[in-house]
């Protein structure tokens, strides 16, 4: 009798322990999937799912169930979106987003949900800055990080005077203030900052100021259809030949196609390149193009493909169990990520600490050329973990 | 500022004027003659810039021809375009209030955004331009300047001008300017309303359509291109005074002036000039600078 008892008692146990074993976890994607950053998004996506498909479908032996929304790029309807996977879905974990404006809402929305949120593009310098939390980890990069690298740049190149040109909003402004501060901490001067209204692309009069003023570089951070048409015009301007122009790798990553022969030898600085020569990359570009043939392994299918590694970190020091949320952040915090892009650690904050490329643009490849700067991290201003 | 800086500010200033003045020519039109506001004006600039991406490498197969034969593709496309969707759509509103047509307008523009990313994608692409509109002139010889927005300025004014003969000295504008001011009165007089209204309605999207064509190859082609145009072609008929070429030409100007020195001067409020120059206007002339002519 007792016997009988212990066997059923100890079959309850493991049929217990199996169900446990056998939960999902459940990730949600609120990332792009319409508008002009669909493509991003759907990079993201790929490189995630690559990454998981690689572990066998499996992270820390839990199965991952996915979940999808399209966030539009549309920051008016962020925390609705948000909230959609965090309360109706139930969401252990987010990953999303490409636009600043929609990450800064879904940073907020995680945080009040005490839901873990990875960010796997999006680079507003107050995600990591004052908005920091232990609940939000970014993947990418800040606005800061590519621009400070190109500052330090410049200055060895020998330029002593710049001219900035960005958009007047925050991912431009953020840039071009990196760049100023890296450019002057050594010994160079910004000596004016020009700025046109999102999303505008009349840039001729800007470039008539450059023109008259003959700095002895620019800066400039655009990306999407401006950066096509910034560099075209600057290349028509005549101003390629006399003033070297130096950008912030979203300039050329994505649109070098529709640039053509206005964009060749352009420098630019981010923390992904092609041509880098490390094992890592080169299996998971072999990888990446063979489960998605149609598309280039990008800088955005990295970022995506690292939110998984991250995940899966985390997941392994709490053996699968995503309930507990402070083991599995903490893991996070202190993890080092084996990237396509080379190895990174993340800050206090929760960003990135890595190298930053410097690159050149040779046919339709962001080449790298050397690093720009080693192992910057953002200085997160304003964050208080 | 340097003189010769200043003049080529100016000639920046007028080329996007211009630019602004074809689009919102054909709004204007639209708007003041049939009283349709029309938000899916700048989808159809839109569509301009698309089909010369499109029809660029078809053209140069078929045509031997190059950019020029494109845009006027282009154009007579976008023609029939107009005129088909006058009579499938435009038509029906010319009754109704403006709700209705504001809806009917904006669903226009969701459809244009849907068949534009099933059709040829979200990417942004260029156009190449033929040898000799590609090059640059040197101006003072401080900066060079690309010889296609000269092109741009050409082609604007002979549109410009022919769209002011057309309205002054024919037949055709003499019934589109009576049609402006006085809809029954045309009628009764025994004139095709229907069809002066879808003449006038093919042309507005033609002119919209071109302005995309030849933009195309400076401003890139990109999703989401017609939505800014949009709204400052708004503020350019509302400066101008509804219905009025003349008004929209001279509005057209200011705006391109105002934004051109406005981002030099003051880049911090530049995006706002356009719409302080507009209340300040509608401030001391509420029916914008000239009413109907």
């Amino acid at each position: 009798m007792q016997k009988t008892i212990t066997r059923a008692l100890l079959a309850a146990t493991v049929s217990l322990a199996c169900t446990q074993a056998g939960a999902t976890v459940k990730v949600g994607f609120m990332l792009p999937y319409s508008g002009t950053y669909a493509k991003l998004g759907e990079a993201i996506e790929n490189g995630f799912k690559l990454y998981v498909a690689e572990q066998g479908g499996k992270l820390a032996g839990q199965d991952i169930q996915y979940f999808k929304v399209d966030d539009e790029s549309d920051p008016s309807k962020a925390t609705e979106n948000a909230n959609r996977l965090i309360k109706r879905d139930q969401v252990d974990i987010l990953v999303g987003t490409v636009h600043s404006g929609v990450a800064l809402a879904l940073a907020k929305a995680a945080k009040a949900a005490d839901t873990t949120l990875i960010i796997p593009n999006a680079g507003a310098d107050a995600i990591t800055g004052p908005l920091c939390s232990k609940e939000v980890f970014r993947t990418s990069f800040t606005n800061w990080q590519p621009g400070y690298a190109m500052g330090q740049v410049a200055r060895e190149k020998g330029y002593k005077t710049a001219i900035t040109i960005t958009w007047n909003y925050a991912a431009g402004k953020e840039a071009t203030d990196g760049f100023k501060e890296g450019f002057e901490k050594a010994g160079g001067k910004v000596t004016k900052r020009l700025m046109l209204p999102f999303p505008k692309v009349e840039f001729q009069p800007l470039l008539t100021e450059i023109a008259a003023e003959k700095p002895d570089a620019v800066f400039t951070f655009f990306a999407g259809g401006g950066a096509v048409k910034f560099v075209k015009d600057y290349a028509d301007a005549g101003l390629r030949t006399r003033v070297p122009l130096l950008a912030s790798g979203f300039l050329t990553d994505g649109t070098l196609e529709a640039q053509g022969d206005a964009a060749q030898g352009l420098l630019t600085t981010l923390h992904y390149a092609d041509g880098l020569d490390n094992p890592k990359d080169k299996v998971f570009r072999a990888s990446y193009t063979k489960a998605y043939p149609a598309i280039a392994p990008d800088v955005y299918a990295v970022q995506g493909y690292d939110a998984a590694q991250l995940l899966a970190t985390g997941l392994n020091a709490v053996k699968g169990d995503a309930s507990q949320k402070g083991a599995m952040r903490q893991a996070m915090q202190g993890a080092t990520i084996d990237s396509p892009r080379g190895t990174f650690k993340l800050s206090k904050a929760g960003n990135p600490i890595q190298d930053i490329y410097l690159r050149e643009v040779r046919g339709t490849a962001n080449q790298v050329i050397g690093i720009a700067s080693k192992a910057l991290a953002d200085p997160a201003r304003g964050c208080k973990l | 500022m340097d003189p010769i800086i200043f003049l080529i500010q100016c000639l920046n200033a007028v080329q996007y004027g211009l630019l602004l003045f074809l689009i919102a020519s054909g709004l204007t039109l639209i708007f003041g003659i049939m009283g349709i506001i029309n938000l899916a004006h700048g989808s159809f600039y839109m569509i301009g810039a698309y089909m010369a991406f499109a029809l660029q490498p078809v053209v140069q197969q078929f045509l031997g021809g190059g950019f020029v034969a494109t845009v006027v593709v282009c154009v007579l496309l976008a023609t029939a375009l107009g005129y088909v969707l006058e009579w499938a759509f435009f038509s029906f509103l010319y009754t109704r209030d403006h709700l209705q047509q504001v809806l009917m307008t904006y669903g226009l523009i969701l459809v244009f955004e849907e068949l534009r990313s099933i059709l040829i994608g979200n990417d942004v692409h260029g156009l190449t331009l033929p040898e000799w509109l590609d090059g640059s002139i040197t101006l003072g010889g401080v900066m060079t300047y690309p010889v296609y927005r000269l092109f741009i300025s050409v082609v604007c004014m002979a549109v410009a001008l022919s769209m002011y003969l057309v309205l002054t000295r024919t037949r055709l504008g003499m019934k589109i300017r009576a049609g402006a001011s006085n809809r029954e009165m045309i009628s009764s007089l025994g004139i095709n309303i229907q069809r002066l209204y879808r003449i006038v309605f093919a042309i507005g999207v033609s002119l919209a359509a071109l302005a995309g064509a030849i933009a195309a190859p400076v401003t890139s082609v990109y999703p989401g291109m017609g939505h800014s145009v949009l709204i400052i072609s708004f503020v350019i008929v509302v400066i101008g005074g509804i219905g009025s070429i003349r008004g929209a030409f001279l509005a057209a100007m200011l705006v391109g002036f105002v934004d051109t020195f406005g981002q030099v001067f003051f880049p911090g409020i530049a995006g706002m000039l356009a719409y302080l120059l507009m209340a300040l206007i509608l401030l001391f002339k509420p029916q914008g600078l000239f009413t109907r002519g």
